[in-house]
């Protein structure tokens, strides 16, 4: 009995998409399995048909050589099998603990009764050293600490197969090192884990062996030791992939933005959520904001872009001051904005494509008279973004953005806002959580925009783009900025004491 | 026009609203004939095909029913789309009412021919007010529209009692004085080409509502800044929205729409409806709540939403011919159109049947 799991030759089919086809994936005990491709690929929908939310049209599941019939997710949970899902599920004003035990409570004499679940959730806790205190709320605890709910969770019901979907993406560099140390042990202990990724430095690290897929297809297992980053990757998309960006030498011109003695103040208490934030941009640069995340780049950001009014400090675009203009007139006035969070900020998920490109602009004499619409020219304007930005989507500017997937999501922000020529385009994350592709896609894109004269404020948390596309970076800790630095003149280590906060560097406008 | 409608209802998401409108409404209808076999089994069948097809012959008492209520759907059904829940068109409805009577009873200076329309606009501007002020509310103080809206509609009810009783007072008859002549909605015709029931310019006001709050919905961009608030405030925001004027001027256009419907119920007829002093908030006001949601916001389906209760109500009246209290026949009627009302469930229900036969979007 080699296998713990075997889906051999799954198909799964919706109307017009064959999501699975005719794929096969074998786990062993006590491996760490990764089930790599690019966003589309497939890879949900396989482990949505293991956790029995799909049946398969095609097909069998093994589980320890048996033949299995999984129709929902308690049947998967009566295997053993459990998953962490990219988005948590868990209830906020619920403590650790119980959330735990939702759906397995102990009762006596109808009252909820937790001694013993809590006993055996500090056991887990300590065994895996996951540090988990089951008695705090789930809203107070960080998305690092909530993901080991989760994993809790699994455990807690003696879970022998994990399943982890892009467990890394809204992780920080330390957190992630430490989920790694925690999925290793496990596996140490005889557990198999299936890891859903894109990303490949996580599986050369962790990964024992590594299934790609390809537009539903299985392209083949590897074994991870076997083959370099870039044959996986060519793998996955089924080209050759570059990893360096290929960058001009900067042409750097006159200073485009400015932010003078920029202080905010935290809405509940006397901390300074951003203090004494001085730098500038110039033409044809891109700098970075790096640092671990909750160190202030949102809400510098934020207060910039004008989504959070402040009080002290001053703002400037090309020379003038621009600190009280409203976010429409600081749009206006040439800053563009690629977003944090594209589904709450950046995109109406219920608007289509077409009217989701006119977000900023659709009062502007182009796309309307008289207040009325022009529909034929609000269209044109998304055929020609569709086609020069290549966004991918089933109904062309009529699509519902909530249909289209992440990449493609991300494409239509990048194409409205670097459409407007923006002076300053500020990019928030703008890769995360994106498949390979789509990564080089938007580096492309932003080294284009800065080679065109303009100014790009880029803030990141992966320390890989913050050295490939920036041209300075700057380092923030706990609301200031630390470091000043040229990405040839530091590496990794270094950035990784200034975002700890164990180093400082002379910061002053240059 | 036959094309474009056949258009419309190809549209995947217009076939998914059109149907489950539909099958809520019919699932409303067999609950009422559950109620109908329970009450008085023998006579249930016959009563139940009255209550659906008798309003069919007297069109003009159904289209009276309609009017009101195709503006108060339309006031609930615009707040809706602007992400409000406008629990006030009862409310806005009384003070339009007391403004139009008012006007009708008081301005006597104002030349007969556009009596009316002053005194119905004075509705209008005085149901706005009474919906801006939720709005204000809402938009400045984050105090939520639903709590403001009901507490607006009692405060809006006794205001409402207070004037009759001391501006408005007719001391024989112990109700609001009657309004002049003039300032009755005039017919145009109307009652002679829809038969019995006083049909009058109040409908084709209503008619011109819907067609107006489609365009502005559809066409314009002040409809695609409220519905973007709607859908996302924070995207809103982002997009250089001013959310808060959005959330004002969607309640005025609401409370305006409220105000309207309260003009069409109390300018109607030989002398027009009055006022009680003990008047309570008339059941147009709330009926906007399920026009709205059967028909699911859009104008057009509030628009039949409207006359399919109108068809509802008058069919009751046919009821009574049968052995049914009249107090069975309200419950009747009125559990059939809220029934109707889980058109939202039944939407749930047909977009997951769609999804399953049809699975367009798949995420890998």
């Amino acid at each position: 009995m080699e296998h713990v799991i075997e889906m051999l030759n799954i198909t799964k089919e919706f109307p017009g998409v064959k999501a699975n086809d005719n794929v096969t994936l074998q786990i062993k005990r006590g491996e760490i399995h990764a089930l790599l491709g690019e966003n589309g690929a497939g890879k949900s929908t396989l482990m949505s048909i293991l956790f029995g939310l799909y049946q398969p049209d095609n097909g069998i599941i093994k589980v320890n050589g048996e033949t299995v019939k999984i129709s929902n997710p308690n049947d998967a949970n009566d295997l053993g099998i459990g998953m962490v899902h990219q988005h948590f599920k868990l209830v906020h004003n619920f403590t650790v603990a119980e959330n735990i035990v939702l759906g397995q409570e102990e009762t006596k004499k109808g009252l909820l009764h937790l001694d013993e679940a809590i006993e055996k959730i500090l056991y887990l806790s300590n065994r895996y050293k996951l540090k988990v205190n089951p008695n705090s709320y789930i809203q107070d605890i960080s998305v690092g600490m909530q993901q080991r709910v989760e994993i809790l969770k699994m455990l807690y019901r003696d879970a022998e197969i994990l399943i982890f979907d892009e467990p890394t993406a809204v992780l920080t560099p330390q957190e992630i090192e430490e989920l790694m140390k925690i999925m290793k042990e496990f596996a140490a202990e005889g557990k198999s884990i299936i890891l859903i990724t894109h990303k490949l430095n996580e599986i050369k690290n962790v990964a024992d062996r590594c299934t790609v897929l390809r537009k539903g297809r299985g392209i083949g297992t590897v074994n991870v030791d076997d083959v370099s980053l870039e044959t996986m990757a060519e793998m996955m998309v089924g080209r050759k992939v570059t990893f360096k960006v290929n960058k001009k030498a900067p042409r750097m011109g006159d200073e485009v933005f400015r932010v003078e003695n920029l202080y905010l103040q935290s809405a509940n208490s006397e901390r300074m959520q951003l203090n004494n934030i001085n730098f500038n941009v110039r033409r044809g640069e891109i700098v970075c904001i790096a640092g671990i995340e909750g160190n202030g780049q949102t809400e510098l950001i934020k207060t910039i872009t004008g989504l959070t009014p402040h009080k002290k400090g001053k703002l400037f675009l090309e020379g003038k001051e621009i600190t009280h203009y409203s976010i429409r007139k600081k749009t206006m006035a040439g800053i563009g904005h690629i977003p944090e969070d594209r589904h709450k900020h950046g995109l109406v998920l219920d608007y289509n494509l077409a009217e989701n490109l006119i977000l900023q602009t659709y009062f502007e004499p182009q796309f309307q008279k008289f207040g009325f619409l022009k529909f034929s020219s609000i269209y044109t304007n998304a055929r020609a973004l569709i086609e020069e930005y290549d966004i991918r989507c089933g109904k062309g500017p009529y699509s519902i953005v909530r249909s289209m997937s992440g990449g493609n999501q991300q494409k239509a922000i990048i194409a409205r806002e670097m459409d407007r020529e923006p002076d300053l385009l500020i990019a928030v994350q703008p890769t995360r959580g994106l498949d390979v592709g789509a990564i080089e896609y938007i580096h492309k894109q932003l080294l284009s925009h800065r080679d065109n004269g303009k100014a790009v404020l880029l803030v990141s948390l992966e320390l890989d783009e913050v050295m490939n596309v920036s041209d300075r970076i700057l380092v923030m800790y706990e609301g200031e900025l630390v470091a000043n630095v040229l990405p040839e003149e530091t590496n990794e280590n270094e950035l990784g004491l200034y975002m700890a906060g164990s180093k400082r560097g002379e910061v002053h406008v240059s | 026009m036959l094309a474009k409608f056949i258009h419309f209802i190809t549209r995947t998401e217009n076939r998914i609203s059109v149907s489950s409108s539909v099958l809520a409404i019919i699932s409303g209808l067999l609950f009422g004939l559950i109620i109908m076999i329970i009450t008085n089994p023998l006579e249930s069948i016959p009563a139940f095909f009255t209550i659906i097809f008798s309003g069919f012959t007297d069109i003009g008492r159904v289209l009276e029913i309609a009017t009101p209520i195709i503006l108060t759907g339309l006031s609930v059904g615009f707040a809706f789309k602007t992400g409000l829940f406008n629990i006030g068109a009862a409310g806005q409805l009384m003070v339009g009412a007391i403004a139009a009577i008012y006007v009708g009873v008081e301005w006597t200076f104002l030349p007969s021919s556009i009596h009316w329309l002053i005194a119905l606009l004075a509705a209008g501007v005085a149901g706005a007010f009474w919906g801006a002020i939720p709005g204000f509310l809402k938009a400045y103080r984050n105090v939520h529209e639903v709590v403001a809206t009901i507490m607006m509609n009692y405060i809006g009810l006794y205001f409402v009692s207070y004037m009759v009783e001391y501006r408005l007072y007719d001391l024989e008859n112990a109700r609001s004085l009657t309004v002049k002549e003039s300032a009755i909605i005039p017919y145009y015709g109307l009652d002679k080409l829809f038969g019995r029931g006083d049909v009058n310019f109040g409908f084709i006001i209503s008619l011109i509502s819907v067609l107006i709050i489609f365009i502005i919905l559809s066409k314009t961009t002040f409809g695609y800044q409220l519905k973007a608030v709607g859908y996302n405030k924070d995207a809103s925001k982002y997009a250089g929205i001013n959310e808060k004027n959005g959330i004002v001027l969607a309640m005025v256009i609401s409370g305006l729409l409220a105000g309207l419907a309260g003009a069409t119920i109390f300018l109607t007829g030989v002398s027009g409806r009055h006022l009680e002093t003990t008047e309570v908030l008339v059941s147009e006001g709330f009926d906007g709540i399920p026009v709205a949601l059967i028909g699911l916001s859009h104008p057009f389906g509030i628009l039949f939403s409207a006359l399919f209760i109108g068809l509802l109500e008058q069919g009751g009246f046919y009821m009574q011919g049968f052995n049914f209290a009249p107090e069975i026949i309200d419950i009747i009627t009125s559990s059939i159109i809220y029934f109707s009302a889980l058109v939202i469930l039944f939407k749930g229900f047909i977009v997951k049947l769609y999804k399953k036969n049809n699975m367009k979007d798949v995420k890998g």
